[in-house]
């Protein structure tokens, strides 16, 4: 049987994290599902954690009034989903949903926080990888915005 | 002297269009189309590499560059897919059933299937980007056992923006091939990925050391497509680029196709990363 330990140590977000932290963080970690077609969560509720997701797909959505939600990105296995539990005022700024069934470790982010900041150099490990995923998803979004595919 | 007056005599004038007619005009979303031409006399149809092009004459408007979507394999016809973004575009795609369309070509450099043969095939196209690479898919499709896996990573504007949606459901279930696609604006009811096509290689199970890859799209996606192929550990040389400039006489005589030391028409328009890499960062080039 896999331990959660064992699966957020192989998880690519936390690959080469010195085993020390992945049993640190797996005190703040559980296992998650979600059906096709369920919020995982809503913009404005509060972000209490983070997921690393396992397998299925979650899109990003913006909500519109009038409109249809907005699709903004999908996320897949191996990625994260959501860092607004990292910076106040915590809450979630985007819908996430489960576009097919999904399964993710959930850790907890007053957990993590606490933790990090009783540890730096875990909160510098955490921040330096989200910030990595943060450049990644900020250059994805610019390119988004080119809208190179238009006509010119 | 009197075999060498000949010969030349003989070539024929690469200025010259072979007259072809329309002989299929397909729908593949709102603003695209694929034209198949068949030569007029009834003979055979040029021989092509994937990834050449073709200049398509339309008697009375004007000349365009077009690449050539279909099997090389194909002897009888020739095809085009076209999107329709200018007047002789917008006039090309209303062509009809026996219509004439005069064909210069093909010219350029092709995609290098030889050199491909026994690595892993990477696909990495964006909006009509597809149309050039189509040719070399059927190519390793069509052989096989001449290559390893084939990834093929298609970014478009939106689902209705998608081209051969048919065939890329067909391919997907091809042996050793995986098909990933994504869109830049999806709606509630796509269930597929949303985001750059950049953003699939993460899920792209790449053996970088023994793959090539070939990428056609708009050029800064092909620029960030390249860089994040280097970070996913592919050589420069491993990875080539389809380039697009203003073409007019496809054969290097007018230069209106020049792009640093190169012309594309001749000279590409398949190039290795490593040898244009300097051209790409350069501004308003």
């Amino acid at each position: 049987m896999e331990t959660l330990e064992r699966i957020i140590a192989e998880h690519p977000f936390f690959a080469g994290l010195a085993s020390d932290y992945t049993s640190l963080l797996s005190g703040c970690a559980s296992n998650v599902r979600f059906d096709a077609g369920t919020y995982i969560f809503k913009e404005g509720e509060e972000a209490g954690e983070f997921y690393l997701i396992r397998a299925g797909k979650v899109a990003l959505e913006i909500f519109a009034p009038q409109r249809k939600p907005i699709m903004l990105a999908t996320l897949g296995e191996g990625e994260i989903l959501g860092w607004s539990w990292l910076l106040p005022p915590y809450h979630w700024r985007f819908h996430a949903r489960a576009v097919d069934a999904v399964r993710a470790i959930a850790l907890d982010g007053k957990c993590l926080r606490t933790k990090c900041e009783q540890d730096h150099d875990l909160g510098y490990e955490v921040m330096k990888r989200f910030a990595h995923i943060l450049q990644q998803r900020l250059e994805a979004t610019r390119l988004q915005l080119l809208d190179v595919y238009a006509v010119s | 002297m009197m075999t060498t007056a000949t010969a030349a005599i003989a070539l024929p004038d690469p200025m010259v269009p072979r007259p072809y007619s329309v002989s299929q005009v397909l729908k593949e979303t709102a603003d695209t189309f694929s034209l198949t031409l068949q030569p007029a006399d009834g003979t055979a149809a040029d021989g092509f590499q994937p990834g050449q092009f073709s200049m398509l004459w339309l008697f009375g408007v004007g000349e365009l560059p077009i690449s050539i979507s279909g099997h090389s394999a194909d002897r009888e016809r020739l095809v085009y897919t076209v999107r329709s973004v200018g007047q002789a575009t917008h006039s090309l795609v209303r062509r009809e059933v026996g219509d004439p369309v005069g064909v210069r070509g093909p010219y350029g450099t092709g995609w290098p299937m030889q050199a491909a043969e026994g690595c892993d095939v990477v696909i990495v196209a964006g909006g009509i980007g597809l149309a050039p690479l189509r040719p070399a898919i059927y190519e390793v499709l069509g052989n096989r056992p001449k290559y390893g896996r084939l990834v093929i990573l298609y970014g478009a504007r939106s689902p209705r923006d998608l081209l051969y949606r048919k065939e890329l459901t067909a391919w997907s279930r091809q042996k050793d091939t995986q098909v990933l696609v994504t869109v830049d604006y999806g709606g509630v009811s796509w269930r597929g990925h949303v985001g750059v096509v950049t953003t699939l290689l993460r899920y792209a199970r790449l053996q970088p050391s023994r793959s090539v890859a070939f990428a056609c799209g708009p050029e800064i996606m092909m620029r960030f497509v390249a860089r994040d192929l280097e970070t996913h550990g592919m050589g420069r040389e491993q990875i080539y680029l389809s380039m697009e400039r203003n073409m007019k006489c496809a054969v290097g005589f007018c230069g209106h196709c020049q792009y640093g030391p190169h012309f594309i028409c001749k000279d590409g328009p398949i190039f290795s990363y490593d040898r244009i890499r300097p051209l790409l960062e350069k501004y308003e080039l």
